[in-house]
């Protein structure tokens, strides 16, 4: 019986220790590629480690390709996002947790078969209306279709039904006003899930692709994955230099990630777990 | 709470900027792809709507008669019907090792295969389109030692869905597992000590222990694994472009491209809500049959 | 946590006292309010630093990856020429570039000037967006129409009008393997396909390369040359209905499929993923390719490889050589919605003359549309951009209709399948017209309009 435990978990370290190998591998990669000279990442056999290493990718992204203006595009759009989006997101889902108003039921219920329609299916009609108000090639084209997400609606909804309704009655018995509960009251004990939220719709923005692709129609516009895409189309060819730009708009959400990565765990578990 | 105006009128205040966005910026939108479906609004009628027709239902009717259609059909099927399986099988598996009690150092684990969930899309697809590279890739390399011969994984038609599938599991394991282990968590210990009383095996406690337990789990996951597969795009968009031999073309990417590349908008407009029916359909499916589960 | 606070924090001092706005507006601290007033204004802030006034002294000229890099330095010289203007260039990438025309100009946000491929002329011309050249011309000192190419002048106009003015040329023609060759006692390249067909074999069979060709399948200039080489004229009636099962397609068809059936070149690798050192490492020894090539093969090959490659016109199948090819290269188009039509012109005539042409072949190695540049520069003397210069005299463009894009992506496609054997020639021929008549049927019924 003992052996037998022991022989399990051996299997199960081996086993763990293999797929974190497998599951790192491709970043490990990128990280090294990104400071081979020019054509080492297209050697056979691959190389794992660089023999020369060498910074000139990075030096070529900063000082030709302009990428410190794409990191702040892709800053100012998913900060503005995820703020904005909070601020509507969690005054629905309050409205929808705590109210009851005419034609709730049936309003929650169009928003929750909605998130069955693809977003895909918007974009045409949308980027020629965000054109028709001139907010084409603009932050706002991004901002404006990412304000809200059902989804996060649905969320807060879900956690500020578990906030009992005797504290916002003894709020309002002490004459505070609606406003003053939501924002006093409801955000501070919301905090875990908005600040997951903040989290998702941070990174959400930040790794978004298709959208930006379609609305910032200027070079100077672009977010950092629209840039690497852009990137590959002209530099294929070059296996290092495309790693590098790889790094840079991987580097930041991880850090971002890794930094909160406690919130960002537990608000998965929030929301599938309150199903 | 009492039924007050002020009350209604404080809800619809709080609702108010949300839904403004929504109905504008999302519904207006969807029912104006909806009528351009039923047109051929083209590249031509850009400059000029008097070159757009009503048609009816014939870019319907003309998809269901485009192989191409099928095919893109095909292959987000065999997407969804392998990658959602595997997936899910490699989310429980690694929630179950990741709640066992014999495992140390999990908070490592936990973030290692959670760090290819909040990576970039595009800088992923960029990164595999060198792993996946038939002569100098690292994924041929680490084959040839298990006596496996290259493969070109992205430039032949019978490998390329599934290296597209590989990575997106890849890509996306880690935040089921997270759901899975909150799952397991949520099981009582209790039930477990039952079942060894009754002598149940390692197997057996999975079988009628777990696996039921997580029932709830699994079905929230399916659908939204389901949902989100059917929709892929970014993966073929940046690595193969539909190619080769159109059998990485999903339907997104099909939509996309008669959309934004051909400017087919009544086409693409109608692909569109055929994928949003088969999305309902599927949803439909898998709560009538949690509900059937559930009694 | 719910403490009552004073009313004098009250932010609104509203005098009315209907309920509902009384009780919304009570008691909040004013910190909350800058908040929430704060971070939306901030945005707004980036953004109207970031939404530059347009100014009709400033020229927007898009241009795409290589090119635009390279503009810069004549940029500078033009605005030290006219110091009243400023040129704005952007750059946007090849592969994406087709989508960013369109969807700029659904989205009215077209520049002034943009350099275009000579296949896309035709469908911005029917979108009417870009503007007629002809007047322009006739009182233009600087641009000589005798001194371009009259196959790429062609592509740029459309039933009679002017659209565009040739800025660079390209044509595809072959790139390959001198030394190997020769070693088979072949000085010069085959001029006919046949007899390169047999030289590919001899190459392989006797082991010089792994394959003999590499012919991406993720292109259509090969089999649309080699057809037209046949006679095919791809489409009929106006261009109304495609023609591809008439013997002059098919019979390209069946030759191209006949490389493959040899195994002359590698299945799948439409994405060899370093071109030059598979070229170098005798993984093939024929390519087809246009001029950018000569640039990037004297750049990334190494230096023992110099001397055992160059570059022959295109075979063909009987007769003429060398080979027709197809006309390809870009010119610069003036958007109609253009505010700046004068200074848009002005750059059009400047980046035109012989001594700027001659000047951007330098930095970007692009084949210039001037042929007095040719002589300025001595392209005659060097041996492979002559044979480049012989083959522009023989190029033809293609069906100059908007939906063309549309349709040689369906030849490729087609011509893919029928490459693995999904397909027989026959069938690419039949489900070709069928797909294309289909995709054509806008283009009859604006016809009939038209005619109407």
């Amino acid at each position: 019986m003992k052996f037998k435990k022991s022989y399990q978990k051996y299997g199960l370290y081996l086993l763990m220790f293999l797929a974190a190998v497998l599951t790192l591998a491709p970043f490990v990669w990128m990280l090294s590629a990104s400071i081979m000279p020019e054509g080492g990442a297209n050697q056979f056999p691959p190389r794992l480690f660089p023999k020369t290493p060498t910074w000139e990718h990075y030096q070529r992204l900063f000082r030709q390709m302009n990428i410190v203006r794409y990191f702040l595009n892709s800053v100012i759009v998913a900060v503005s996002v995820t703020f904005i989006s909070l601020l509507f997101n969690s005054m629905a889902g309050y409205a929808f947790a705590k109210y009851r108003f005419p034609g709730k039921n049936k309003l929650f219920k169009l928003l929750l078969s909605a998130m069955v329609i693809p977003a895909q299916v918007t974009m045409l009609p949308l980027f020629l209306m965000l054109n028709r108000m001139g907010l084409v090639n603009t932050y706002w084209g991004i901002i404006i279709p990412g304000m809200t997400s059902i989804y996060g609606i649905f969320l807060i909804r879900q956690y500020i039904m578990s906030i009992p309704d005797s504290l916002i009655e003894a709020a309002r018995i002490d004459g505070a006003t609606d406003f003053y509960i939501y924002l006093r009251l409801i955000l501070p004990l919301a905090k875990p899930i908005l600040v997951t939220l903040a989290l998702f719709t941070f990174m959400g923005s930040w790794n978004d692709f298709l959208w930006p692709l379609i609305v910032m129609t200027g070079d100077s516009m672009y977010t950092l994955p629209v840039a690497l895409a852009n990137l590959m189309g002209e530099h294929a060819q070059d296996t290092e230099l495309m790693m590098a730009g790889a790094v840079i708009t991987i580097l930041p959400v991880l850090i971002v990630f890794l930094a909160m990565q406690k919130y960002y765990i537990r608000g998965i578990m929030l929301g599938s777990v309150k199903e | 709470m009492k039924f007050k105006w002020q009350n209604y009128n404080a809800a619809y205040l709080f609702l108010s900027p949300a839904m403004t966005a929504i109905f504008i910026f999302f519904f207006l939108p969807v029912l104006a792809a909806l009528v351009m479906s039923f047109t051929d609004f083209d590249i031509y009628s850009l400059g000029d709507i008097s070159r757009a027709r009503f048609v009816g239902f014939s870019n319907y009717i003309d998809l269901f008669k485009n192989p191409l259609f099928w095919k893109a059909l095909g292959n987000t099927g065999y997407f969804v019907l392998v990658g959602v399986p595997l997936s899910i099988l490699i989310s429980m598996l690694a929630a179950m090792a990741l709640n066992s009690k014999m495992l140390r150092f999990k908070p490592f684990f936990r973030l290692t295969f959670f760090l290819p969930v909040v990576t970039t899309l595009v800088a992923v697809a960029v990164i595999w389109r060198y792993i996946y590279q038939a002569r100098f890739g690292l994924l041929n390399y680490l084959l040839s030692f298990v006596g496996i011969n290259p493969v070109d994984w992205l430039g032949n038609p019978r490998w390329a869905m599934l290296a597209l599938i590989i990575m997106a599991v890849w890509k996306g394991f880690g935040y089921n597992m997270i759901i899975f282990v909150a799952g397991l968590q949520n099981i009582p210990e209790t039930l477990y000590e039952a079942a060894r009383l009754d002598g149940a095996n390692g197997w057996q406690e999975f079988r009628n222990v777990t696996l039921p337990m997580l029932a709830q789990t699994t079905g929230f996951i399916t659908i939204t694994t389901l949902i989100g597969y059917c929709q892929f795009f970014a993966e073929p968009y940046v690595m193969t472009d539909g190619g080769p031999l159109n059998s990485t073309l999903s339907i997104v990417l099909m939509m996309y491209k008669e959309g934004f590349k051909f400017w087919r908008m009544g086409y693409s407009a109608a692909i569109a809500f055929i994928l949003f029916g088969i999305i309902l359909i599927i949803t439909l499916i898998q709560l009538r049959i949690q509900k059937h589960h559930e009694i | 946590m719910v403490r009552a606070h004073s009313m004098e924090k009250c932010c609104c001092q509203s005098k009315r006292n209907t309920v509902s706005q009384n009780s919304f507006c009570k008691k909040i601290k004013n910190t909350d309010f800058y908040l929430l007033i704060l971070l939306p204004a901030l945005i707004l802030f980036f953004n109207a630093c970031h939404s530059v006034e347009k100014k009709d002294h400033v020229i927007d000229f898009w241009a795409m990856g290589v090119e635009a890099q390279h503009l810069g330095e004549l940029v500078t010289v033009f605005e030290q020429e006219n110091p009243e203007l400023h040129v704005r260039v952007q750059a946007i990438p090849w592969s994406a570039a087709h989508e960013k025309l369109l969807t700029a100009y659904a989205g009215n946000s077209t520049p002034d000037l943009c350099q275009l491929g000579n296949t896309w002329i035709p469908e911005f011309v029917i979108l009417n967006a870009i503007e007629p050249l002809d007047a322009l011309l006739k009182t233009s000192a600087d641009i000589d129409t005798a001194q371009y190419f009259s196959g790429i002048w062609a592509t740029n106009e459309i039933d009679g009008t002017l659209y565009g003015i040739p800025w660079y040329v390209d044509t595809r023609l072959l790139f390959y393997r001198k030394d190997i060759f020769e070693e088979l006692g072949h000085s010069t390249a085959p001029t006919t396909w046949d007899d390169l067909f047999d030289l590919s074999l001899k190459i392989q069979n006797e082991g010089k390369t792994e394959y003999a060709f590499y012919l991406p399948l993720n292109g259509w200039h090969e089999i649309v040359a080699m057809a037209m080489q046949n006679g095919s004229t791809l489409l009929k009636d106006n261009n109304s209905y495609g023609d591809f099962d008439a013997p002059e397609f098919q019979n390209a068809l069946r030759f191209f499929l006949k490389l493959y059936e040899h195994q002359l070149c590698p299945l799948g690798m439409n994405a060899i993923s370093n071109l030059y050192q598979s070229f170098a490492d005798d993984y093939f020894a024929i390519y087809i390719s246009g001029p950018w090539n000569l640039g990037e093969f004297q750049k990334r090959l190494p230096e023992f490889m110099q001397a055992k490659w160059t570059v022959a016109p295109m075979p063909s199948f009987a007769g003429e050589y060398p080979g027709i090819s197809t006309a390809g290269g870009s010119s610069i188009v003036m958007f109609k919605n253009s505010e700046n039509k004068a200074a848009a012109w002005k750059l059009i005539e400047f980046l035109s003359r012989p001594e700027i042409q001659t000047r951007f072949y330098q930095l970007s190695g692009d084949l210039p549309a001037n042929t007095s540049a040719w002589n300025i520069l001595g392209l005659h003397q060097n041996e492979r951009t002559e044979v480049f210069f012989q083959q522009l005299h023989h190029v033809k463009p293609t069906p100059r209709i908007p939906e063309w894009e549309q349709i040689a992506l369906k030849i490729q496609q087609h011509v893919e399948a029928m490459v693995y054997g999904d397909i027989t020639p026959e069938e690419v021929g039949s489900r070709l017209n069928i797909e294309v008549n289909r995709l054509l049927e806008k283009r009859r019924w604006l016809l009939e309009r038209e005619r109407m």
